[in-house]
């Protein structure tokens, strides 16, 4: 789970790192007020959206007067931002960031993960902050600087400094440094995220550290054990339809090809997109209806594959292991029936009483295709969905 | 021979009075698998499915001698019964549960470090050795005992396998499900030395996917010590990079965990990669 930059500076405040003074706003008319309860003459204006890449698509903005804040408040809110990260649609800005502005010396980069490989808690440090730092890793690997933490020990102070005189920190700055890496740390253990990301940490004129960006993203198994995190949770910033997925316990990613894909098991969802893609096709979703399916899940998957536009063909690829093929044809039926399905189905059953699923599917006066195997159904829906594609 | 498990092996089940415990108890039970009691805090004493239930897992192995458990009990308290499974001397625990937050699972990896239980999973369809033992919750009848080792990060693609390769008559020694999670147990070079090692296994079918970098791994580890024939499939070549495909550990970050680089990885290692799953039965056949 995602949550908004103002929202990870709340909590990097209740864990001792020190982020610029602020207020988060949703109208013009308060961001200029809002200024009057911030020191300086100039402001950064910051979208607060799901995604980075905000600066370079003006997400980001320096207003020298309150004029200009009111001009980029008002040219923020209610507009969709779209960056690298977002997809062609954008997301919406429903509030934004009001700060202080800091005289800037250096800016360093900071993050904290969960790293697999290793099976520990990590640091990544660089001298190379406020950019885009897996193009730094790409060009300059030697400038990042990676710090893993025992579980059982935690954090030691030795670690935190020499991250400190890597950077050339000095005096007090050095405890500064270590007071956020153990306001990382322990916000990191104690509310499960699985990644924390200060990008830039900068070093002011005065030597102060401040983390003038904050980014946190929370471990999806471990959120239901945190209902203060679960409050940050921003629908708007969500695919609808995966939110929509979530309620029936269906995995759903929403794609940008024609072909709706239907599959039990993550693995086989991804091997059916991959089919698909192979054949000269584009999926439309990654859709895993989990492993031990039911008809009625079947159902819900069919609303939720249709209630995108773009779909003209659906590929169902189930494999009957406990839940056996005939019982998810006769679901499959039932659905397209109940929700009057326009579209061409193709499906594909294999397992236990895959002959019998197929001859059911065949009998029916729906035209549901029955593919003998994976391959030809995913030939045959490609064709279907290039076909409808045309007419329409 | 085959790898783990066996006819012999007897096993516990942890969550056994929950409705996934006991569904796939009974399953087990029905395919001659050596169930020999179940774990319910609280219901020691009872009798479940003919067995008899135990509070505690030490209790359980002390009681009937088992060396596998098998692991169904929820999410969030699944860490807490695999560390209860190891330090009563469980030497091969089936984690089955998906959902375990990772912080949990880093911490447990970390408290097994040192012991020499065996662990598989979480987040995983079980392990298999045909028409002897079943542990996990993969469709017994598709199984065939033969020659072909299946080791796969993911449930319905291994059972993809092994229905092409009971299909072509070739059977499978055993089939071990490592799961989907990015921190779990057993990693496919842990299973590939095993399928080495073992006679009846004569080649080995190994289903990855996106994210990590274990596949990689693997295939360095094919390249140096792995004789026998491999047939290999990686799923994911068209997710888009920053999305959670299903599987807590399936996606790519920051450039890294690619399907491309895993394929290409297991081709120089002298594998060979088939494009889509549909292949991997034949592919093997004439491997052999």
């Amino acid at each position: 789970m995602n949550i908004h930059e103002y929202q990870a500076k709340q909590l990097f405040k209740v864990f001792g790192i020190s982020a610029p003074q602020g207020k988060t706003v949703t109208t013009a008319d308060d961001a200029v007020k809002s200024t009057q309860d911030i020191p300086g003459n100039a402001w950064v204006v910051k979208a607060q959206v799901h995604a980075g890449g905000r600066g370079k698509v003006g997400g980001v903005k320096l207003a020298k007067n309150t004029d200009e804040v009111r001009q980029y408040a008002s040219d923020m809110l209610g507009s969709r931002l779209v960056t690298k990260q977002t997809g062609s649609e954008g997301l919406p800005i429903e509030s934004i960031l009001i700060e202080k502005t800091y005289p800037i010396k250096r800016e360093f980069y900071l993050s904290l993960l969960v790293d697999r490989a290793s099976e520990r808690v990590m640091f990544v440090s660089s001298t190379e902050g406020g950019m885009d730092i897996e193009a730094v890793a790409d060009k300059t690997p030697e400038k990042i600087v990676t710090l893993l933490i025992d579980p059982a020990a935690g954090l030691q102070p030795y670690q935190c400094r020499k991250v400190a005189f890597d950077w050339s920190l000095q005096g007090a700055q050095i405890r500064a440094l270590e007071k956020i890496m153990q306001g990382m740390y322990h916000l990191l253990l104690e509310k499960d995220a699985s990644q924390i990301e200060i990008n830039p940490l900068v070093e002011t004129d005065e030597g102060e550290l401040i983390a003038l960006d904050a980014k946190i993203n929370f471990d999806d198994n471990a959120v239901a054990l945190h209902p203060d995190i679960l409050e940050y949770r921003d629908q708007s910033q969500e695919d609808e339809k995966e939110n929509k997925a979530q309620e029936f316990d269906l995995n759903y990613i929403t794609l940008d090809g024609s072909i709706g894909c239907m599959v039990n098991g993550a693995g086989l969802a991804m091997a059916t997109m991959d089919l698909v893609k192979l054949k000269g096709g584009s999926p439309a979703n990654f859709l895993d209806v989990g492993g031990g399916t039911t008809p009625e899940k079947v159902c819900e998957a069919f609303k939720l594959i249709l209630s995108d536009d773009h779909v003209k063909a659906v590929l169902v690829n189930i494999f009957g292991g406990i839940v056996k093929c005939d019982v998810i044809a006769q679901g499959i039926l039932t659905a397209v029936d109940e929700i009057h399905v326009q579209v061409p189905v193709v499906v594909r059953l294999e397992g236990t009483n895959a002959e019998q699923g197929r001859a059911l599917l065949n009998d029916s006066d729906f035209g549901v295709i029955a593919a003998d195997n994976l391959a030809s159904a995913a030939e045959q829906v490609v064709i279907l969905a290039n076909k409808e594609g045309m007419g329409a | 021979m085959s790898i783990l498990i066996d006819k012999q092996t007897k096993l516990i089940c942890q969550g056994f009075t929950g409705k996934q415990g006991t569904f796939h108890s009974e399953q087990a039970l029905a395919y001659g698998t050596q169930l020999v009691s179940g774990v319910t805090p609280g219901r020691g004493g009872q009798t479940h499915l003919g067995l008899p239930v135990f509070n505690t897992v030490e209790q359980a192995v002390k009681q009937t001698g088992a060396t596998a458990s098998m692991i169904y009990v929820p999410p969030f308290y699944a860490a807490d019964a695999i560390l209860e499974a190891v330090d009563a001397g469980i030497e091969l625990i089936i984690c089955i549960t998906e959902g375990i937050p990772v912080l949990q699972m880093l911490r447990v990896k970390a408290a097994m470090a040192g012991t020499d239980a065996l662990l598989v999973g979480p987040n995983c369809p079980g392990v298999i050795t045909p028409g002897e033992c079943k542990i996990g919750i993969m469709p017994g009848n598709i199984h065939l005992p033969g020659s072909v080792g299946v080791v796969s990060r993911s449930g319905t693609l291994t059972y993809e396998a092994v229905h092409q390769t009971t299909h072509e008559g070739l059977g499978q020694s055993t089939c071990v499900g490592i799961g989907g999670d990015p921190i779990h147990g057993m990693t496919f070079i842990d299973v590939l030395t095993r399928f080495q090692a073992d006679e009846q296994t004569k080649g080995i079918i190994m289903v990855g996917e996106i994210g990590g970098t274990e596949e990689e791994e693997a295939a360095d580890y094919i390249k140096e010590y792995v004789t026998k024939p491999v047939v290999s499939y990686i799923a994911g070549r068209t997710a888009p990079p920053g999305k959670r495909m299903g599987h807590a550990g399936a996606i790519i970050t920051g450039g890294k965990g690619t399907a491309e680089g895993k394929v290409k990885a297991l081709k120089s290692a002298g594998a060979e990669v088939v494009d889509t799953p549909t292949l991997l039965g034949v592919a093997m056949k004439a491997a052999l």
